[in-house]
């Protein structure tokens, strides 16, 4: 059932959105500079709000249904924290107003930049970066700063695994180091022997995400780890799975020099259909004076009458501003409700449950389905997509067809190191019935796939769409609507 | 514990299917000398106690809702019509993910198709991308673009100093790593075109400027373009509403900040950076994209495409790592514009000009202040104050006014000079107590 | 999956057909079938260039893929192929013949013989698809 576009409901001359009239003379508008034409729809109000409702019809949402993406932690989305970062005073706040106007702000910011330090077991953090891809760049740039710094300028090699996100390779890239890739052994982890080959003063530092992509835990970590700041390297922690880890250990603790934390994913503020997110980052204490900044300290300690006086403030040798003002600071606010929420008890609990929801779904679907690295998960796990006795059926077609059972698909093809890889993480927030419903139909699924696999190939079936052509969508881009000129 | 809704029952049951005793064994990998630290954190909350908490940290603050705000420089307070918050709360697009697989996530894409064309039209530009984090980092991928499209072989980038200096130094924090020259931004004097040569490979200014001056830039478009390189615009989308395009005087790329179209202020975030370019650089640009297809049933419909280009690595070149958009923020831009419409922004962007105008005018006409900007500006203009910026403001507070950008600690030859920004929410009321105000503060 | 015995292939698979002083360069069966459906071809060199044993000559994309195309001997470039451009599709469905990317005049012919024939080009592929 398709929407039209809204260029397509558009009609010269609708009445939509009225402004006051202008209360004070008018001026002259620029001369050579008056814009002819602006390609803008017309629509009435209610018109855009139908338009606007049916389309979010058209969405699976964590609202609507179980969404066992791996390595994207969708867990549900708590409502107080929406009513909060609405709250006039977070969202009706400029950044750049005199930090006395702000105090309620960096009070809130300062709390979760404790906590964050807190929870990794770090000595410094910032929450200036926008994403995880963000906080990457700024870890790898920080590392890079720090050897700078240290005359270390032949240090220019960054180990990542061959398991790694896109992300780790390319941030490498962009901050002129050169990517060495390793390999992983038949565990699952990082190839210990490859990386003690690597280990030398040429090494920036290496790039590990624990638990890993496969969630599992680096079960030589610490030595791993080690070896690399033997021989003078740093080490990067992606802290996409740091959901697993609540309350469990701090990587702080395990010798990660940097990590970058997703508010969107461990701390529950939404995934907005692709963003925004968050990525602050948490360092070691030979790192603090090199984050990106300003980052929110206390300008004068408080005592029992009055709070500290919170203000902004460059640390000393940082690597600059990622991004223009703070950071994302409506996410800032949502993370703050959740950790309170949560509390102490409940860092533990989220990390407990997260990993028996994953492990239970792993046992329930082991006899179906191939998983290799078949040891104790954390939090997700990786399956094979595919079936003995069933060629044509891959990783896709199972996730088309987990549509029909109103489920999304769980993350395919990720990690490359894995064929027809499914990546499923359940989080904490799904109930024993929607798992065992899953299991339900992942099982039907298995069975259909050798006794009717047509029903796969030609899923979805119930949803509004059917499979979209994406090969089309590459070979003849059609990037942007062309509505007639002039009806516009 | 907050969201979690396992019954002690349900836990037996599914150790039992596990094959474990406790929920502890399932940590055999981690360390037991690092395990299980004890948290130096607050104690749980409930719900009516988080709320009441926040309720106190927000109430913190001066918001633009209590005080009359005159602060811009690169944030701004618009007015937000209410469709756009009551859409961006449906659950089905705030809760929903990243749109890979698209037959579930077709109200994600076809809005960010429609955000796409709206921003092209806006800018016009060919393609546009799904969005970046913000105006600084679009410019930075901008950037990033131009060095692509010239193979790496050129390594100098010229950057006005009219351009916000947060955004300047965002290009410089991403750039570290590579060996660039980034120059034309030492002093406000610099002229951007005496430093073009066959090195450059991006030259970049703003439009309006961080002054509020309205520049035509098409003589200097014309000289980037002679030496091979690429011209990028950094502009104001509600300026747009009325001002000629980029297009129009030889844009190659143009950037900005979508915060003015329906994102409040937030304290800084998210907001949300747009990039858009000519069809020629489409696969040089980097970020999410929608585009058009068809479903297995015949149906329109829209998929994310060219995905290979995201996190790819090319052999000696700078790459972007970007992997998000700012999906729910590209939404608010897109519910934003359809609301206010055609005549909608034009009319946004007049009352912000002509109630600027007034306020300008009204300040020149005080003692001890003058109006710096000599040529036509959009809704910001820089005043000379009798007394440092930072103590007028102090005095402005007490009148519940917010005032504007203290310019003296990122243009040096701008010390005791502010920033003022006006908007469709500043009333003349407000504009006349603004001046009654700075006329009282001028002196002691 | 063919591997033509006339061709000599790299381990980033490109396959060379030597012809004289004269080469043709393109992507091997397995890649075409690794990369599945392509949709975009782009020549990154232009008729006259000379290209050094490593330096990047193409781009192709599928949905699912982006390679860089590598030239393993040096020389100068006589020929790219337009019609790929507009019908990416061949490296598909005919990757040894319509989908050669680009020719070139040899600058130093020993570069050649390191290259893997078709039987070792075959065993390595067997051995990376373990």
């Amino acid at each position: 059932m398709i929407e039209p576009l809204i260029y397509d409901l558009s009609t010269p001359g609708r009445p939509g959105h009225r402004f006051p009239d202008p209360d004070v003379p008018e001026s002259a508008l620029p001369e050579g500079f008056a814009r002819r034409e602006l390609l803008l729809p017309e629509l009435s109000e209610l018109e855009a709000v139908r338009h606007f409702v049916r389309l979010s019809q058209l969405n699976h949402s964590i609202d609507t249904g179980f969404y066992p993406l791996g390595s994207c932690t969708m867990k549900y989305n708590p409502k107080v924290n929406e009513d909060a970062a609405r709250l006039p005073g977070f969202a009706f706040t400029h950044p750049l107003q005199d930090p006395t106007t702000l105090q309620g702000n960096l009070a809130l910011m300062h709390a979760l930049q404790e906590w964050l330090k807190e929870i990794g077991g770090f000595a410094g953090v910032s929450l200036q970066p926008a994403a995880g891809a963000h906080g990457e760049l700024t870890g790898i740039l920080m590392i890079r700063a720090y050897h700078r710094d240290r005359g270390e300028t032949q240090r220019n090699k960054i180990l990542v695994p061959d398991s790694a996100h896109g992300t780790n390779p390319a941030t490498t890239t962009m901050s002129g180091l050169r990517v060495v890739e390793l390999p992983s052994d038949t565990r699952g982890n990082v190839d210990l022997e490859a990386l003690r080959a690597e280990c030398d003063d040429t090494v920036a530092g290496l790039m590990l995400t624990n638990p890993n992509t496969l969630g599992l835990f680096e079960e030589q970590v610490q030595e791993g780890v080690g070896r690399v700041q033997d021989c003078g390297g740093l080490v990067y922690g992606d802290g996409a799975n740091m959901h697993a880890l609540l309350g469990v250990v701090r990587p702080g603790e395990l010798g990660f020099d940097v990590l970058h934390f997703n508010l969107h994913k461990t701390f529950s503020t939404p995934h907005g259909g692709g963003g925004p997110g968050a990525g602050p980052v948490g360092v070691l204490k030979q790192l603090v004076d090199y984050l990106p900044g300003p980052v929110v300290e206390e300008v004068e300690a408080g005592d029992e009458d009055l709070p500290p006086l919170y203000g902004l403030a460059m640390p000393a040798k940082s690597i600059g501003r990622v991004k223009a003002f703070h950071g994302h600071f409506g996410m800032h606010v949502r993370a703050y409700a959740y950790i309170r929420s949560n509390g102490k008890s409940g860092m533990r609990a989220i990390a407990d449950h997260a990993v028996l929801n994953a492990n239970y779904l792993l046992a329930g679907l082991r006899g179906s389905y191939k998983v290799p690295f078949d040891r104790r998960c954390m939090h997700e796990f990786v399956a094979e997509g595919q079936f003995e006795g069933a060629p044509d059926i891959h990783a896709l077609d199972i996730s088309k067809r987990l549509m029909d059972y109103g489920f999304h698909p769980p993350t395919n093809y990720f990690p490359l190191i894995v064929r027809e890889a499914l990546m499923i993480e359940p989080t904490e927030t799904e109930s024993k019935p929607t798992l065992d419903a899953f299991i339900k139909a992942m099982k039907e699924i298995a069975v259909d796939a050798r006794s009717d696999p047509e029903i796969l190939k030609g899923a979805p079936h119930t949803t509004p769409f059917g499979r979209l052509d994406e090969v089309q969508a590459a070979k003849q881009l059609i990037l942007c609507c062309r509505p007639e000129r002039g009806s516009a | 514990m907050a969201y979690i809704p396992h019954t002690a029952e349900e836990r037996r049951q599914m150790l039992e299917a596990i094959g474990v005793e406790s929920i502890e064994e399932l940590y055999a990998d981690v360390p037991e000398t690092v395990r299980f630290p004890d948290l130096d954190l607050p104690d749980p909350a409930a719900e009516m106690e988080v709320i009441e908490e926040l309720q106190l940290l927000s109430g913190a603050n001066l918001n633009t809702r209590e005080a009359a705000c005159f602060l811009g420089a690169g944030a701004y307070n618009h007015y937000i019509p209410s469709v756009v918050d009551h859409i961006l709360r449906r659950s089905e697009f705030y809760t929903a993910y990243t749109p890979y697989q698209p037959e579930m996530s077709q109200g994600t894409l076809q809005t960010i198709f429609e955000y796409q064309s709206m921003m092209c039209f806006l800018t016009g530009m060919e393609v546009s991308n799904a969005s970046h984090y913000d105006g600084a980092t679009s410019l930075a991928e901008a950037v990033i673009l131009a060095l692509n499209f010239h193979q790496g072989k050129r390594n100098k980038v010229v950057l006005s100093p009219g351009i916000h200096p947060q955004y300047r130094e965002v290009v410089r924090t991403y750039m570290q790593g590579l060996q660039l020259e980034i120059i034309g931004d030492e002093s406000l004097q610099s002229q951007p075109g005496d430093h073009l040569d066959e090195r450059t490979s991006l030259v970049a200014v703003q439009y309006p400027d961080f002054f509020g001056n309205i520049h035509d830039y098409s003589a200097l478009a014309a000289a980037a373009h002679a030496v091979g390189a690429l011209f990028c615009v950094v502009a104001n989308p509600t300026a747009l509403g009325m001002l000629k395009p980029p297009s129009e005087f030889g844009a190659d790329v143009v950037v900005g900040e979508g915060q003015p179209l329906g994102i409040p202020l937030s304290f800084g975030g998210p907001y949300i950076g747009f990039f858009t370019t000519r069809e020629e650089y489409v696969r040089k640009m980097a970020g999410r994209l929608v585009g058009e297809t068809v479903d297995s049933r015949g149906q329109r419909g829209y998929v994310l495409t060219l995905t290979p280009r995201e996190q790819h690595i090319r052999r000696g070149r700078a790459s972007s790592n970007i992997c998000t958009n700012q999906g729910l923020m590209a939404l608010a831009v897109t519910v934003y514009l359809a609301a206010v419409g055609k005549s909608g922004l034009r009319q946004v962007a007049e009352l912000c000009y002509h109630k600027a105008h007034y306020a300008a005018a009204q300040i020149a006409a005080l003692e001890g202040y003058q109006l710096w900007n000599s040529g036509p500006f959009f809704h910001e203009f820089v005043i000379r104050c009798p007394r440092p910026p930072a103590q007028i403001n102090q005095a402005l507070v007490g009148y519940d006014i917010i005032g504007g950008y203290d310019l003296g600690s990122d243009y040096p030859e701008l010390a005791g000079h502010m920033l003022l920004a006006v908007t469709e929410l500043n009333h003349k009321e407000d504009i006349d107590d603004l001046v009654t105000a700075l006329a009282e503060a001028a002196h002691d | 999956m063919k591997f033509p015995a006339d061709l000599k292939f790299t381990v980033s698979d490109e396959w060379l057909r030597v012809e004289g002083n004269t080469a043709t360069l393109g992507v091997s069966d397995f890649a075409q079938d690794q990369l599945s459906d392509i949709v975009y071809f782009e020549a990154t060199v232009h008729v006259g260039e000379r290209v050094s044993q490593g330096d990047q000559v193409a781009i192709v994309e599928s949905v699912k893929a982006a390679a860089d195309v590598y030239t393993p001997v040096s020389g100068e470039i006589t020929e790219v192929n337009q019609a790929l451009a507009q019908s990416p599709e061949l490296v598909n469905s005919d990757p040894y013949g319509g989908a050669w990317m680009v020719k070139l005049k040899l600058g130093n012919p020993s570069e050649v013989e390191v290259l893997m024939d078709s039987a070792a080009y075959q065993k390595n592929t067997e051995e990376r698809s373990r």
